[in-house]
């Protein structure tokens, strides 16, 4: 500070002009002008939405979201009628927006990884079908992917009447959708339940014991091998001893429709079938990007040490590449969720079809909706960039 | 810096006073622009479709035709906007239409809470059901468990819902966004039922390959006037709109046609038709209109009887009776103000 002021010293007297012409002041004249600026066009948005809502004589308040919603919803995770408030139809849309965009972001890593990998396969024909895959998904808008399967279901698959039973009545594609059978828990089924929760603790627990004793001895068990009878044998023998307690509840067509077994409507398969392959094309790409960035030398190392192709992937490469491809993954995974928004045109009820669409209409609070739209997307949106950030630090490369 | 930042702020004022200072008088609007805007669906055959040049025609644009007669003269000064069931209030209250004519049910809370301005109701109508004839039902309350199309954001949506609930009868609905949207699932049987207003699913079934195949339930579950529409606060618009409606109705009572409105003007010697047809009195300067507002709209497509006959009557594909829809005096319940 002393120094800076020892500079000032031969100061001469303050202008108003300075604060343009002297670097000294510039800079905060800028950061001035440029907050005022922002604050005259904030503050002339929110004063033109209050005039025109007077205007129009509306008020903004979101009490609808207590009155009940009237309107019935196809696919609900939780109860729901249509005497149940706005509040828990938006619930119900929220449950089906995070449904899809978690099963969209599972099967889209998947297949992502399955074919970058595959990208980089010494096959040819290979190589070349998942250059074909990746550029034909990744340039077409996912709109007309979505549409292309909604509209692909219900115009090939059969009548609920006509469909065919397959794998023994396991499953009914239809027009309307997919039915496979349920899982129904009888008496008895708790104790099995335990049991499976046990067994996976155990294999847990063995995984960790085998891991300890091979850094001690060195030795190598066949890890997954046990680990898999761990969880099945003990359930699989107490569920013949308790006499079968969990049944299977088969699809089966009853009036109009089939019922009994799980119903997976094609506005849902539509969407989860067009987002996971859309979106698993750009991580097919962020995966080659990640695995070529690994240098070659790397393997090269790792053979020379003895170990053998599949491990130097699992041990060298994979961990490498991962610090790579995580980030980009991220912005993918956002992709998805938001693109999740898609579903109105397929008639999919997530948070954009129940909030943003029929409570919008029915209760004509447009502004009022958007922006808990939009507070829901920014939220949920965050809440994925904060999760993966904290698995991208626990796997990118710790300096000591 | 300075001149720009004050450019600037000028600019933002400017544009500030433009972008709330619109929408007072519609009607000065429209004659300064030379065209009205009007909402209409987009697309129920015989309500509302292009004919081969591309220009709406059928019975919801034909209200909007003699409304831009009554203004300017010319039934063609009409900018045609489609609109879905969930677009359309918005298109209405940002300005984007002047008004809508799109089998529109009147209701309290759209009235009231969307700040809306019905005219008389053009069509009395009723939701019904549509079903394959193979499926055997014959009557809704045979429809629990069936999969239903609707269109969302509608009042159908609504009706349908209670009256499932009433007779405790579960339903998988379908939400669809078009007529267009809905006949492509209920023929792919992608869903058992149609439901939305009786009125369009005579329309849509009539543009069937084999119409024959399908039967409306008898079950008319709901009350479904429908009704052009304006916003609220301009009642010289709305009173525009709603006078051209009830003098197309009072012109097919008085049996004032298109083909016969100009010679009746001079001919009649009933005051009410001289009222009409502006040969006595001055009723279309009190809209701010021409002498001859109601002559003009009359004959853009002829009076409420010929519109209905043309597009939807008994003798088109479409087929509707008149019913509801007939004048109070022939056993119908529409029953125009007069104008005097």
């Amino acid at each position: 500070m002393t120094v800076a002021s020892d500079f000032a010293e031969p100061s001469e007297p303050f202008r108003i002009g300075m604060l343009f012409n002297d670097k000294r002041y510039r800079s905060y004249t800028l950061q001035v002008i440029t907050i005022f600026v922002f604050m005259l066009v904030v503050g002339w948005l929110v004063d033109n939405v209050i005039d025109n809502f007077r205007e129009l004589g509306k008020e903004f308040s979101i009490s609808f979201l207590w009155q009940p919603a009237s309107y019935d919803i196809n696919q609900t995770l939780i109860d729901y009628t249509s005497r149940s408030p706005h509040w828990r139809a938006a619930l119900v849309g929220i449950l089906n927006t995070l449904l899809i965009a978690v099963l969209g972001c599972i099967a889209a890593t998947i297949l992502g990884v399955i074919i970058g990998v595959l990208r980089l396969s010494k096959n040819w024909l290979v190589a070349k079908l998942m250059t074909v895959y990746i550029e034909s998904l990744r340039n077409v808008p996912v709109l007309l992917w979505i549409l292309l399967a909604s509209t692909a279901f219900s115009a090939i698959l059969p009548s609920p009447r006509q469909a065919p039973t397959l794998l023994g009545g396991g499953f009914v594609p239809t027009n309307r959708g997919f039915y496979i059978p349920s899982l129904v828990w009888n008496e008895g089924s708790l104790p099995l339940a335990f049991l499976f929760i046990a067994s996976l603790i155990g294999a847990w627990l063995f995984g960790r014991w085998a891991r300890a004793r091979q850094l001690a001895t060195g030795e190598i068990l066949p890890v997954f091998w046990i680990r898999l009878a761990i969880i099945i044998v003990p359930t699989l023998l107490l569920f013949f001893v308790l006499g079968r307690p969990i049944g299977l509840s088969l699809p089966e067509l009853k009036g109009f429709n089939f019922q009994g077994g799980l119903f997976i409507r094609n506005s849902f398969m539509a969407l989860w079938l067009a987002l996971s392959l859309y979106t698993a094309a750009f991580i097919a790409e962020n995966v080659r990007a990640g695995i070529q960035a690994i240098s070659k030398g790397q393997t090269e190392a790792a053979y020379s040490l003895g170990l053998p192709p599949n491990r130097t992937t699992n041990l060298v490469i994979l961990p490498q590449a991962l610090r790579i491809i995580i980030p980009p993954l991220i912005s993918q995974y956002l992709n998805l969720t938001k693109n999740s928004s898609l579903a109105i045109a397929v008639g999919y009820m997530d948070v954009t079809g129940t909030l943003g669409g029929i409570t919008l209409n029915q209760t004509g609070k447009e502004m009022e909706c958007i922006l808990l739209l939009m507070l829901f997307y920014l939220a949920i949106s965050l809440l994925i960039s904060a999760v993966m950030n904290v698995y991208n630090n626990s796997v990118s490369l710790q300096e000591r | 810096m300075k001149t720009k930042l004050l450019t600037l702020a000028l600019s933002a004022a400017a544009f500030a006073t433009v972008a709330t200072g619109a929408s007072a008088a519609t009607l000065d609007d429209v004659k300064a622009k030379g065209f009205m805007m009007c909402g209409v669906s987009t697309g129920v055959p015989g309500f509302a479709f292009t004919d081969d040049n591309g220009d709406w025609q059928g019975f919801d644009p034909a209200v909007c035709r003699a409304v831009s007669a009554a203004i300017f003269g010319d039934s063609k000064a009409v900018k045609f906007t489609p609109t879905t069931g969930k677009t359309r209030f918005t298109a209405l209250a940002s300005g984007e239409v002047d008004m809508l004519a799109r089998n529109t049910t009147e209701t309290f809370s759209r009235d009231v809470d969307l700040k809306f301005t019905f005219a008389p109701v053009n069509y009395y109508d009723g939701q019904g059901f549509m079903v394959r004839k193979s499926l055997g039902v014959t009557s809704a309350l045979n429809l629990s468990g069936a999969t239903i199309c609707i269109q969302t954001g509608t009042t159908t949506e609504l009706n349908l819902a209670d009256y499932f609930r009433a007779n405790n009868m579960n339903y998988e609905p379908v939400p669809i966004e078009t007529n267009a949207e809905a006949q492509e699932k209920y023929l792919a049987n992608a869903c058992d039922v149609y439901t939305t207003d009786a009125s369009g699913l005579a329309a849509t079934r009539a543009a069937f390959e084999k119409p024959d195949e399908h039967v409306l339930l008898p079950e008319i579950i709901s009350k479904e006037p429908l009704a052009p529409l304006t916003r609220h606060g301009d009642d010289q618009w709305s009173d525009i709109v709603k006078w051209t409606i009830n003098a197309l109705i009072n012109a097919e009572e008085l049996g004032i046609t298109a083909a016969n409105a100009d010679e009746m003007s001079k001919s009649s010697n009933s005051p009410d038709v001289k009222r009409i047809l502006g040969t006595e009195g001055e009723y279309g300067a009190m809209l701010g209109l021409g002498k001859d507002w109601a002559l003009n709209a009359i004959k853009a497509g002829g009076n409420y009887g010929e519109i209905y006959d043309r597009y939807i009557g008994p003798k088109t594909n479409i087929g509707l009776e008149r019913g509801l829809n007939a004048l109070w005096n022939k056993g119908g319940i529409l029953y125009a103000a007069p104008i005097r």
